[in-house]
């Protein structure tokens, strides 16, 4: 297994790419920069494997944003989240970036 | 026929009619054609069928509650949920069940904005409203709006935690145990944990339960 | 951007809570699905795709176990297991019997 490339508590931003294809990272939290909470193992890439193609395994987060940072016009407590798994290759910054 | 209720209400229902019936007829069609030519057989759908049926809820129950009485049990299930819900019988072999716990300070809810993932060999086939557009696309953006329309209210001194199911991982709420049921065993807790609760959109409340069950007497 | 089955942060209106039992169906429609993906002719992930590429028309219209029809369809045309020219006479033949016995599936 690769070494964990960002470290729990790492902060990271999504990419805010728009390709056409099989993506699991929707749309809305594109550009949003959030903290890994969990890494979640290493899975093929769905990208790839929604084609039928062999993938090599991408390491899997689950990031923690906080929602205010997610919509401008976040009606609920400051308090609250939202977590997403996202693939290594979506994450840009964290420690060794 | 069953509508997801999700349908944009702009298009023109008789045409639309026309095409459920379609579909209908369709998968049908598809099924007889995939069975004649032995890509799958009549015995291998109706086994997968009577597999779906047999899974339930209950089964999450039976793991909430355990949780809830036995605190390494419950280490457990935090650590590995695969393993935990194994040790009931219970197999995910293609899925990575992760559980996540409420308490006085998080309530936890459960999507899957992109498609509709779902705990399925642990709970069973999700309910129509999880499928929904509405769900999926309202309760990441207004999670509390949402909560509250199924009866459920968070004080913001509480964080409320959406997890969207993006990829390989399932989510499994684990309500709070509620407050009066210090002296109730395991299988009188277990009638108390719903299928909602386990999703997150609603809370475990002893008193108002329709199912109250009589308290194993002290 | 986005595509017919990126919801998240759209607002489709109120949420019916109801309970819809599956249609023996729908539940039909589920238990193919699960058979093609357990023999690993179509991955969960390919099905994923195949549904998102149907396009917002399609999409919208259907519901949840017709949309995972119609992806049956073009999977299995994709990838040469069926012909459309095989599946247009089964429709025929499933129309005449819807017609004739009011069921969709054959006597036993």
């Amino acid at each position: 297994m690769r070494a964990q490339r960002h470290e729990i508590g790492a902060p990271v931003t999504v990419r805010a790419d728009y390709p056409i294809g099989h993506i699991r990272t929707p749309v809305y939290i594109r550009g949003c920069t959030g903290t890994v909470v969990r890494y979640l193992g290493e899975f093929g890439n769905p990208e790839t494997l929604a084609y039928c193609l062999p993938t090599e395994p991408r390491a899997l987060y689950k990031v923690r944003f906080n929602q205010a940072d997610v919509w401008s016009d976040y009606q609920g407590s400051l308090r609250d989240t939202v977590e997403l798994d996202l693939y290594e290759h979506w994450l840009e910054g964290g420690s060794n970036a | 026929m069953n509508h997801d209720h999700d349908h944009d209400h702009d298009h023109d229902h008789q045409s639309d009619d026309k095409v459920h019936a379609y579909y209908q007829i369709l998968g049908q069609a598809l099924k007889e054609l995939l069975i004649e030519k032995g890509v799958v057989t009549a015995a291998e759908i109706r086994s997968a069928m009577e597999r779906r049926d047999s899974i339930t809820p209950v089964n999450g129950a039976k793991v909430v509650a355990r949780a809830w009485v036995d605190p390494e049990y419950r280490t457990r299930l935090l650590a590995d949920a695969n393993a935990a819900v194994a040790e009931f019988g219970i197999e995910m072999p293609t899925t990575h069940l992760v559980a996540v716990e409420n308490s006085p300070e998080v309530h936890n809810v459960v999507v899957c904005t992109l498609c509709s993932c779902y705990p399925r060999d642990l709970l069973g086939l999700p309910p129509a409203w999880y499928k929904s557009k509405a769900y999926r696309s309202r309760v990441v953006h207004a999670p509390r709006a949402v909560l509250q329309e199924f009866g459920t209210d968070v004080p913001d001194s509480v964080e409320v935690r959406v997890h969207d199911s993006t990829a390989d991982m399932r989510y499994l709420v684990i309500p709070m145990r509620p407050s009066g049921t210090e002296n109730w065993d395991e299988d009188a807790l277990r009638a108390l944990v719903t299928r909602d609760t386990m999703i997150g959109v609603a809370t475990v409340d002893a008193l108002s339960s329709s199912k109250f069950p009589i308290p194993i007497a002290d | 951007m986005r595509g017919p089955h990126d919801l998240g942060g759209l607002d489709f209106g109120p949420i019916d809570p109801e309970e819809h039992a599956l249609t023996y169906w729908e539940k039909q429609i589920d238990a193919i699905r699960a058979v093609i993906g357990s023999k690993k002719i179509v991955s969960t992930h390919e099905n994923r795709r195949t549904i998102e590429q149907l396009g917002h028309d399609i999409y919208d219209t259907l519901n949840y176990y017709e949309r995972w029809t119609a992806a049956l369809q073009r999977q299995m045309v994709d990838k040469g297991i069926l012909t459309q020219d095989e599946i247009d006479q089964k429709i025929v033949a499933v129309r005449k019997r819807l017609a004739e016995t009011g069921e969709l599936e054959m006597p036993q």
